[in-house]
């Protein structure tokens, strides 16, 4: 699915990512955890595509193809999804119909008529209900005024609208109460099968809890400096990372 | 000839072709002299600094447009907001045509001012109200000296006038190039409530310039709802002049929609006489090209309990230039005064300028005025989120600048115009955006 080859990548001229390699199989779950700095949230960009950052070396292939040269909307046309750490406030666009226009857009990209509009309010209901999100809520315009929990789910509900072959999770799991965290983990686990991957960038292993990962790699200034199982995660929490950065600089 | 001659020059052959012996002979023969000694605008004036009428003031207008060609309903129906039952006056080059027409009598006055400056039921309307409040300057002086045709409108009181009153003046190109003195005069008394639309549009590719005046008198309690679209093609110009004075406990509001035209001014003047007045102007401009929209407004806050709500939004593209120049006087008497002014700005281009500029003048101490003006670009990480989701850059850009404006559409009661203005915003900004309202 996921094919990260020696991955190198700044912004502004500072080097960030100094050769990752990744390789994450259709049925997968990852998780990517590591202390602050190191990483994680420009990973998650520039797999989605975000211009800012600069790839200076290295590829990252999906379903072999070389995103390199697609836009955002091209990446997310072929299937990635990337769930923001910080959602971005849009007043005066409501959650419904910016989502129409994310999956009409979509279709016509896959040279698709537009969904019919009872087949979209169907979907929006089966997803909302998932994530058990009030109706009311997607009528309010995105994200503005959404408490850091509702933001969250609204990430998620949009993952579950867009069906994203590849869903990365960019610290879904900050600002949520354990309430919320259930919820979310829930509807990811509910979208998860053997056809799509999920990646989880996460500083605390609590989400690992919900969502079970099959991979843990620890990201530390710009390298994965660690690969193991779900164990380490816990080892993670219960030591910190200063033992890893102890292995490294020794 | 330079066309202020041509119109002094004309103004005598003009009073000939109408009635001398009419009512408003003197104030036609006071308004020439006061244009022949101001002239145009020039960039001089402090209201005028950003924007220059001299490219234009340079066409041969005709002043005194032949007989024209009558015009298919089929054919400019789209300039219409045809999907409400209205009241309708429009006219052809500057001639009124009652073909297209809906007026009426029947307990309200919806007809044409050429009929109340002539016949004498109407004296005490126009005694009581014609050029009370349009200002002494230049172009609106010269409106004055040729006004002989335009809506009037006049709403007993206590009347809810339940279908909304259409104005659209429409230009042809029968001439090389037209100048129409369009004059308005609307009187709503007490109690009563009107909703009005009004829309200028060229036909053809052959310079027009309308230099409009429309004095609205909103009495005791009434409640005026305005909406001008504007939304004109580029080769037309328009200079608007529109006062509202009002008295106790009116509403008036008016909402300016300038998508279009080659130089639109708009000079919206507000006069508050009386207390608990509420008035609203706000304005949603988008225009690219090397289109020009100037919004100069003044609020005149006199009484006390008084409030005023300004809220203007412009996206300007390519090499399109924007003025956003609003005034609020408040008065040493209108203590309590609420007044709020936002200008909110998006340069698309590089090349593209606004110029904006709030001004406050407060003479009261117990008042709550506030004003701000931005000018930005499209928020980037906004521009990502939206991309993200598989929505392209074009469409990005599109719902992000329609999200910035739209919430001007807000305070628009008549769910036609708002569908009407939401398709133009969208067409504007080269989006298909399927929005339901």
């Amino acid at each position: 699915m996921l094919k990260i080859n020696n991955l190198h990548a700044s912004v502004e001229d500072k080097a960030i990512l100094k050769g990752i390699n990744l390789e994450v199989k259709p049925g997968e779950v990852h998780a990517i955890m590591g202390p602050n700095g190191s990483g994680k949230s420009t990973l998650a960009s520039v797999i989605a595509g975000k211009e800012e950052y600069e790839v200076d070396q290295g590829e990252i292939v999906l379903n072999g193809e070389d995103l390199e040269e697609l836009s955002a909307e091209e990446r997310a046309h072929r299937g990635v999804f990337l769930s923001f750490q910080y959602p971005v406030e849009i007043p005066g666009v409501s959650v419904t119909n910016f989502m129409k226009t994310a999956i009409n857009e979509t279709r016509k990209a896959k040279g698709l008529e537009d969904m019919p509009a009872n087949e979209m309010l169907k979907l929006i209901r089966e997803k909302s209900e998932l994530l058990e999100i009030d109706r009311k809520f997607l009528s309010r315009s995105l994200n503005e005024g959404f408490s850091g929990g509702e933001k969250k789910r609204n990430e998620i509900f949009q993952m579950a609208m867009l069906e994203p072959k590849l869903a990365i999770l960019d610290e879904t799991d900050s600002g949520l109460d354990i309430d919320a965290l259930r919820i979310v983990a829930n509807g990811v686990n509910k979208l998860k099968s053997k056809d799509n991957a999920v990646v989880v960038i996460t500083h605390y292993q609590r989400l690992l809890d919900y969502i079970i990962p099959d991979y843990v790699h620890v990201l530390y200034n710009g390298r994965i400096v660690k690969s193991g199982t779900k164990e380490l995660a816990h080892e993670l929490e219960a030591k910190g990372y200063d033992w890893i950065k102890e292995e490294i600089n020794a | 000839m330079e066309l202020k001659e041509k119109l002094v020059s004309s103004f005598m052959a003009f009073e000939n072709t109408i009635d001398v012996d009419s009512a408003v002979h003197d104030i036609r023969v006071n308004a020439i002299k006061r244009f022949e000694t101001e002239g145009f605008p020039n960039k001089k004036q402090e209201a005028w600094k950003y924007t220059s009428l001299n490219s234009i003031l340079k066409e041969d207008f005709s002043v005194f447009p032949k007989e024209t060609e009558a015009l298919d309903y089929k054919d400019v129906k789209q300039y219409f907001i045809h999907d409400i039952d209205s009241y309708k006056i429009i006219f052809i080059d500057g001639k009124y045509s009652s073909h297209l027409s809906a007026t009426t009598h029947d307990g309200i006055d919806v007809c044409l001012m050429s009929a109340a400056l002539n016949k004498p039921k109407y004296k005490l309307i126009i005694d009581n109200y014609f050029n009370k409040i349009a200002t002494k300057d230049g172009l609106s002086s010269l409106n004055t000296a040729f006004s002989a045709e335009g809506a009037y409108i006049h709403i007993p009181k206590n009347k809810v006038v339940e279908k909304p009153i259409q104005i659209i003046h429409f230009s042809t190109g029968s001439e090389a190039a037209l100048m129409l003195q369009p004059r308005n005069l609307i009187v709503v008394d007490e109690n009563s409530h009107v909703q009005i639309i009004e829309r200028h549009q060229s036909l053809t590719e052959n310079p027009t310039l309308t230099n409009s005046v429309t004095e609205i008198f909103a009495n005791k309690r009434a409640l005026v709802d305005y909406y001008k679209i504007q939304n004109d093609a580029p080769s037309a110009s328009l200079i608007d002049h529109t006062f509202i004075n009002q008295k106790q406990e009116s509403i008036a509001k008016v909402h300016t929609f300038s998508f279009g035209g080659k130089l639109t001014r708009n000079n919206l003047n507000f006069y508050q006489n009386g207390e608990r007045i509420d008035s609203t102007m706000k304005g949603i401009t988008i225009i690219g090209d090397k289109q020009h929209v100037d919004h100069n407004t003044l609020v005149h806050h006199i009484e006390p309990n008084c409030e005023s709500h300004q809220d203007y939004k412009g996206i300007f593209d390519a090499n399109a230039t924007g003025v956003f120049n609003g005034k609020v006087v408040v008065e040493k008497e209108a203590q309590k005064t609420n007044a709020f002014q936002a200008n909110n700005n998006i340069l698309v281009s590089d090349k593209a300028t606004i110029n904006t500029k709030p001004q406050l003048e407060i003479f009261a101490d117990d008042v709550k005025c506030s004003h701000g003006c931005t000018i930005g670009q499209l928020d980037e990480s906004a521009m990502f989120y939206l991309r993200s989701r598989g929505i392209p850059e074009k469409e990005a850009r599109g719902l992000l600048m329609y999200a910035f404006s739209n919430n001007v559409l807000d305070s628009v009661k008549i769910p036609e115009i708002k569908s009407r203005i939401t398709k133009l915003i969208a067409q504007k900004l080269g989006v298909n955006i399927g929005f339901d309202l």
